[in-house]
């Protein structure tokens, strides 16, 4: 069983699923909606920057604003500057995860370091025990990422101070209804009911408690839970050290398939060949919807079909893992916008760029450096960000995690990114805040400047941005910002030069259907969205389900037959007895019944305790008494036949045979049962197999 | 079903480690490895016990290499550019990294001391590693549809790995080389608890039970310390990587500690090229070493410069680490004819030295006059201490390995003929284990798990784990006080007897083996069920 929660919005806000797979509650995913930290002001003005902001006036602009809010009429305002919401922030999760009790679930699994940005509210809560697994290299990101939304948050609180209450006047019924439209869509969905996701951010602690509950595993490294379920994480190539997922369990196995690219500059590409073949495959593709990116997509001209892509007898898929260097489509977009960058310098301007997706941000940092030392411009670069000095070093030691060509470098001694060399040689700094004392020193205009966050409300980049954007010689450089004109309404008006980079990412539709049909699952849930943009009907190989959101699919991901493993020093010992007739040949079981690694294995007993004499046999009908008796002469024991004369109902017993010689014993012959009453074991055993021959026995 | 284990090197000795196990039909080589104490064609292993055509490829699934160490990589290169094996080789990223190093670090001392015929070029060790396949740790590796592989840390070395393979039911690890306590820039030995047909150990201190390994350091850090105080030179001659980093790090400590101005010299390029690499491949490192790389890179070394040679015969004390290890030749050997003649200065010898080697001489006939070769004699005033810390286990450790594995049967490799011979009691008599130690092209065969397959119905796996399953506690057992062996993957869910007695397993002819529940086998028999 398949429940779709959420099926998020692009690259930082990944789709989230809830599963049901042998028994086991799986939580795939658990996000944070970044993006609807644009219906808030930015972080207002701190006073001890180590510059002036050409456009402080705002804030005090909007604490006027608000103090003549109380007269406010109910009718819905026009949207600008001032409409944002004036308070401290909170955070939009997945509203449908918050439906369930977590502490029901038993596995989480993140698939990227987006996918673990909301699991601080889960792993805190009261009751949750679930066991959660991550790539090490997702977890070391997620962790840094977490930290870096706290520290950033902490700006906030130092301005608007401690909340009053738990529940902040923004979400009341009646300020949210006289809200631009647009604003309170963000904050309730289109549906209107996404009111109950909002929380106010984690701690520090709260990052630092979820960290300790995680379970980091490596790449297709198999992790077993509970014996029953095995986890293995293949790289989807999104981020370095994201993955899909495979799960097996006795059962069957089912594939996750969740937001994947087959280039990457950075990261180790998408893995498909091992997802191949499983019962049932989830496609949680998502980034592939978002419009922009198609029509771009240079070979929408020729449709690649499975058996092009696919070379006879060939194992590389040439046709999906291309190299990055050889996509000259994203190479020229990169050689173009630093080329904008650096006519903007020439003119006197800085360039801003909002740290957006990492692999984007690294591409533009090497780029930059290079195209800076091509035109001989002394320019520095400045990375302000609290986390960037740990994850530059971060990013030079995971080259298990990064594409083939960045692993090259390892193998020949070199550094895995450029920017090494560029740090030593001082044409990149890097501080944590935008008050440090480092930057004081060192900072000179027009520079270049990296910093976070992309919502553009909190971070470093709002104190630039206010700085820089009523010059019309400065760059921003943004990628893939939904709404261009709320993100900068309150930068407005705005006369620095913006200037938009969007590289594709995800499977990309035309690859869907080729990619399904080398994977060969049996059954594929799709999103419904794809039912208008793909035609599955001619498709034999597999059936397609759709899912849409907080609905419940069910899918069969039966591989047949359960198997059981028999050890064969256990099953030398089986007693086997034939049915001529039938052909056929029955035993029973004994052993120790283990789980293992998602298998049933049945195995000599360790302590070997079942003996003959707790040995019952299962028969079919009663023992003809006078094929026993004779049988039972033959044999020299004789013995006298009572019948059972008392009329209680409940007693199950026909007939009593009782035996004087050679011993003293008793066959007790029931309905359902047959007991032998004896002194020594032996006997038991000896009148037993009596009775078994006449008995059809197992 | 058997696996047949045959030992092509290291078998009763050390050097060009090289097994060759068939498990149901798969072949795979553990390393590849040459012998440095021999110039003849004992230096290889004997390749034609493999495939008297020469036809590797077919006789071969994959070669698997645990280190970079040339005892176990040396022979790769040679097998595939000359003998011309073209499968798949798997090895740990960092081994693939550091491995070329190694190998060329290797040829140019063999052309320039003995001038004798290159075995391989430079190209060739190039071609070799492009059909490397780099694994991570954990890391299922699927061979093929069959052969199933997977790496575990094994400490010794950088990158060093334990290597499992199942085919079938079919299960065994591989050691390779390992050292069971962490030391300064290594952990310990992990491996998770398997169901195993077959251990092939290393067994190098087959005899030896160490103590703390700190209190070795100090007597190591006490006799530098004391020798540079008097003005005396330092010779720590070591291979380019693994041991070199290691005291590196120990003396870098130290002298920060002691805020000690003596320079520390390393001999040529290699060595500073290869802390490039070990800088990173920091997550394969100790944990300690691992928590602190964003702020000091602890293979940054601060104190360390370039030596040059003209600077061999310049005053002053210093410490230097010079390649080769064991003073086999090269610079080492160059600057040992130097320094030798000085009571006032130190030479550190490894705890194990190869036959053959200086090292070896010097260990043996201490402060005495030691033949470089027939034409040269040396008097030895210099003082020489013995590192008594090793990256291998000792034989506690080994015992313990075994003891938590507990496989059915052990073959010990890689170690001293009569020390195997008592370590091979010890785990026969002590742990009830088969255990054998071959000699060169021997091979051994031991019997393998097989397990029935049988088709199981539903009702009968129900009844036995519906309600009253136990769990087996699954404790992580420390197999020695510092070691972190983990994850147990025995059995989570036991199933009580009655349950599974409760169980028929049918065989009808022409179908498969299936097993049903008692109450399903009655109800098809049309009859009711009666008890005996
Ligand atoms: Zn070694």
């Amino acid at each position: 069983m398949c429940t779709c929660l959420n099926k998020g919005g692009g690259f930082h806000f990944p789709p989230c699923h809830m599963l049901n797979f042998c028994g086991i509650r799986i939580l795939l995913d658990c996000p944070l909606d970044l993006s609807s930290l644009i219906v808030f002001s930015p972080v207002p003005t701190s006073d001890w920057l180590p510059f002036e902001e050409s456009s402080n006036t705002e804030a005090n602009g909007f604490l006027d604003s608000r103090v003549g809010s109380g007269k406010r009429h109910k009718i819905e305002k026009l949207l600008d500057a001032k409409s944002l919401l004036f308070a401290e922030p909170w955070y939009k999760t997945v509203n449908n995860l918050h439906l369930w009790n977590s502490s029901f679930i038993d596995v989480v699994l993140i698939s990227s370091p987006m996918g673990i940005l909301g699991l601080p509210f889960l792993t805190r809560m009261k009751g949750f025990s679930a066991k959660i697994y991550i790539t090490e290299a997702s977890a070391r990101l997620g962790q840094l990422m977490m930290e870096d939304l706290v520290s950033m948050h902490v700006e906030f609180r130092q301005f608007y101070g401690p909340e009053e209450s738990n529940f902040p006047a923004w979400l009341k019924q009646e300020e949210l209804e006289i809200l631009p439209s647009e604003l309170r869509e963000i904050i309730l969905g289109k549906d209107g009911v996404d009111l109950g996701g909002w929380m106010p951010l984690y701690s520090a602690a709260d990052v630092k408690d979820c960290m300790l509950k995680i379970h980091t595993i490596n790449y297709a490294e198999e992790a077993c839970y509970n014996g029953t379920l095995v986890i293995k994480a293949f790289s989807s190539g999104i981020e370095i050290g994201s993955c899909n997922w495979i799960l097996n369990c006795p059962k069957g196995d089912i594939a996750y398939l969740s937001g994947s690219n087959f280039i990457s500059a950075h990261a180790m590409p998408f893995d498909f060949h091992n997802l191949q073949g499983t019962c049932a495959l989830i496609y949680s593709d998502f980034l592939s919807f978002s419009d922009t990116q198609d029509g771009e997509d240079g070979d929408s001209n020729s449709v690649p079909t499975a058996d092009k892509l696919l070379p006879a007898g060939s194992q590389d898929l040439a046709g999906f893992n291309y190299n990055f260097d050889e996509n000259s489509e994203e190479k020229k977009k990169l050689v173009f916008i630093c080329s904008c960058a650096v006519d903007c310098i020439n003119e006197g301007g800085s360039v801003l760029i909002p740290i957006d997706r990492l692999g984007t941000v690294l591409l533009l940092l090497e780029e930059m450096a290079t195209s800076l030392e091509a035109s001989d411009m002394k320019v520095p670069i400045y990375i302000i960000s609290s986390l960037a000095e740990e994850l530059l070093a971060l990013l030079n030691i995971i080259p298990e995690w990064l594409c083939k060509q960045r692993q090259e470098k390892l193998f020949s001694g070199e550094p895995l990114f450029a920017y090494v060399k560029h740090l030593k040689e001082r044409q990149i700094h890097v501080v944590p805040a935008i008050h440090s004392h480092e930057l004081l020193i060192n900072w000179q205009e027009p520079c270049i400047v990296f910093c976070p966050h992309w919502s553009l409300r909190m971070g470093p980049v709002v104190h630039l941005l206010r700085r820089w954007c009523g010059d019309p010689k400065s760059l921003l450089i943004l990628e893939g910002v939904l709404n261009l004109e709320l993100a900068l309404l309150p930068f407005n008006p705005v006369a620095m030069k913006v200037c938009q980079c969007l590289f594709p990412s995800g499977i990309g539709l035309q690859k869907v259907k080729p990619l399904l049909e080398i994977l060969q699952p049996k059954t594929v849930l799709c999103p419904e969205e794809l039912k208008p943009q793909m035609n599955f009907s001619s498709e034999k190989s597999f059936s397609v389900l759709y899912y849409t959101e907080a609905e419940t699919l069910k899918v069969s991901y039966r591989k047949g037959s359960l198997e059981l493993k028999i050890a064969t020093d256990l099953a030398s010992q089986f007693y086997w007895k034939r049915f001529k007739k039938e052909e056929v040949e029955l035993t029973k079981l004994k052993g120790e019944l283990l789980m293992e690694n998602g298998k049933h294995h049945l195995v000599l007993d360790s302590d070997s305790k079942n003996s003959l004499s707790n040995r019952s046999l299962i028969h079919g009908g009663l023992p003809d008494l006078e094929k026993l008796m004779a049988a039972l002469s033959k044999m020299g024991i004789s013995g006298v036949i009572e019948n059972d004369t008392s009329d209680d109902a409940k007693s199950q017993t026909l007939c009593i045979i009782h035996i004087q010689d050679p011993y003293k014993a008793s066959i007790e012959i029931g309905a359902t049962s047959t007991n032998i009453t004896t002194a020594d074991e032996t006997e038991v055993s000896f009148i037993y197999k009596i009775v078994d021959d006449i008995l059809d026995g197992v | 079903m058997a696996i047949e284990t045959l030992v092509l090197g290291a078998g009763q000795e050390v050097g060009k480690s090289c097994v060759v196990v068939t498990i149901n039909g798969k072949r795979i080589m553990f390393d590849c490895g040459m012998h440095m104490g021999y110039c003849d064609n004992r230096r290889y292993p004997d390749f034609t016990l493999i495939s008297p055509n020469n036809d590797f490829n077919a006789a071969l699934s994959c070669v698997i290499i645990t280190h970079f160490h040339l005892d176990h990589v040396g022979a790769l290169a040679y097998f595939t550019e000359v003998c011309g094996y073209n499968g798949p080789v798997y090895m740990t990223y960092p081994t693939k990294a550091l491995a070329p190093l190694m190998l060329e670090d290797y040829r140019k001392v063999m052309v320039d001391r003995r001038e004798e015929e290159e075995l391989f070029s430079s190209d060739q060790i190039a071609e070799c590693m492009k059909k490397v396949i780099a694994v991570n740790l954990r890391q299922t590796v699927q061979v093929d549809e069959d052969l199933q592989i997977r790496a575990y840390y094994a400490g010794h070395v950088i990158g060093a790995a334990m290597f499992y393979a199942k085919v079938g039911d079919a299960e065994m690890v591989y050691t390779g080389d390992y050292n069971m306590t962490p030391d300064r820039h290594l952990g310990a030995a992990q491996i998770d608890r398997l169901r195993l047909d077959l251990v092939i150990t290393e067994s190098t201190y087959a005899t030896t039970i160490r103590d703390s390994r700190y209190a070795r350091e100090r007597e190591f850090l006490k006799a530098v310390h004391k020798c540079v105080s008097c003005g005396g030179k330092v010779l720590i001659p070591t291979f380019a990587l693994g041991r070199a980093q290691e005291l590196c790090i120990l003396l870098e400590d130290y002298w920060e500690r002691m805020n000690l101005k003596v320079p520390i010299y390393f001999s040529a390029g290699l060595t500073i090229q290869a802390n490039a690499y070990y800088k990173m491949l920091i997550s394969w490192t100790s944990q300690k070493i691992k928590d602190t790389y964003s702020k000091h890179n602890a293979f940054d070394f601060k104190h360390v410069q370039k030596f040059e040679r003209s600077m061999i015969d310049a005053p002053g004390p210093c410490v230097l680490f010079a390649t080769p290890g064991m003073i086999s030749g090269g610079f080492s050997l160059e600057v040992f004819k130097h320094w030798a003649v000085s009571e006032n200065n130190l030479v550190t010898l490894p705890g194990y030295c190869l036959a053959g080697t200086i090292g070896r001489k010097l260990m043996a006939d201490k402060r005495d006059k030691v033949d470089l070769d027939p034409d040269t004699k040396i008097n030895v005033r210099c003082q020489v201490h013995q590192l008594a810390f090793s990256p291998h286990t000792d034989s506690k450790g080994i015992m313990d390995l075994v003891k938590f594995l507990s496989p059915k049967h052990v073959i010990l490799v890689h170690g001293e003929k009569h020390k195997m011979v008592s370590l091979k009691e010890k785990i026969h008599s002590e742990l009830g284990i088969q255990c054998y130690d071959p000699a060169n092209n021997e091979t051994i065969c031991i019997p393998s798990t097989h397990f029935i397959n049988a088709e199981s119905s539903d009702a009968f796996i129900r009844s036995c784990l519906n309600p009253n399953f136990k769990f087996q506690k699954c404790s992580s057992v420390d197999i020695s006080n510092s070691t972190t062996i983990h994850r147990n993957l025995m059995p989570e869910l036991q199933v009580e007897d009655e349950r599974v007695e409760e169980g028929v397993l049918v065989v009808e002819k022409g179908k498969n083996a299936r097993i049903v529940h008692q109450d399903e086998l009655l109800l098809r028999m049309g009859e009711n069920k009666h008890d005996t």
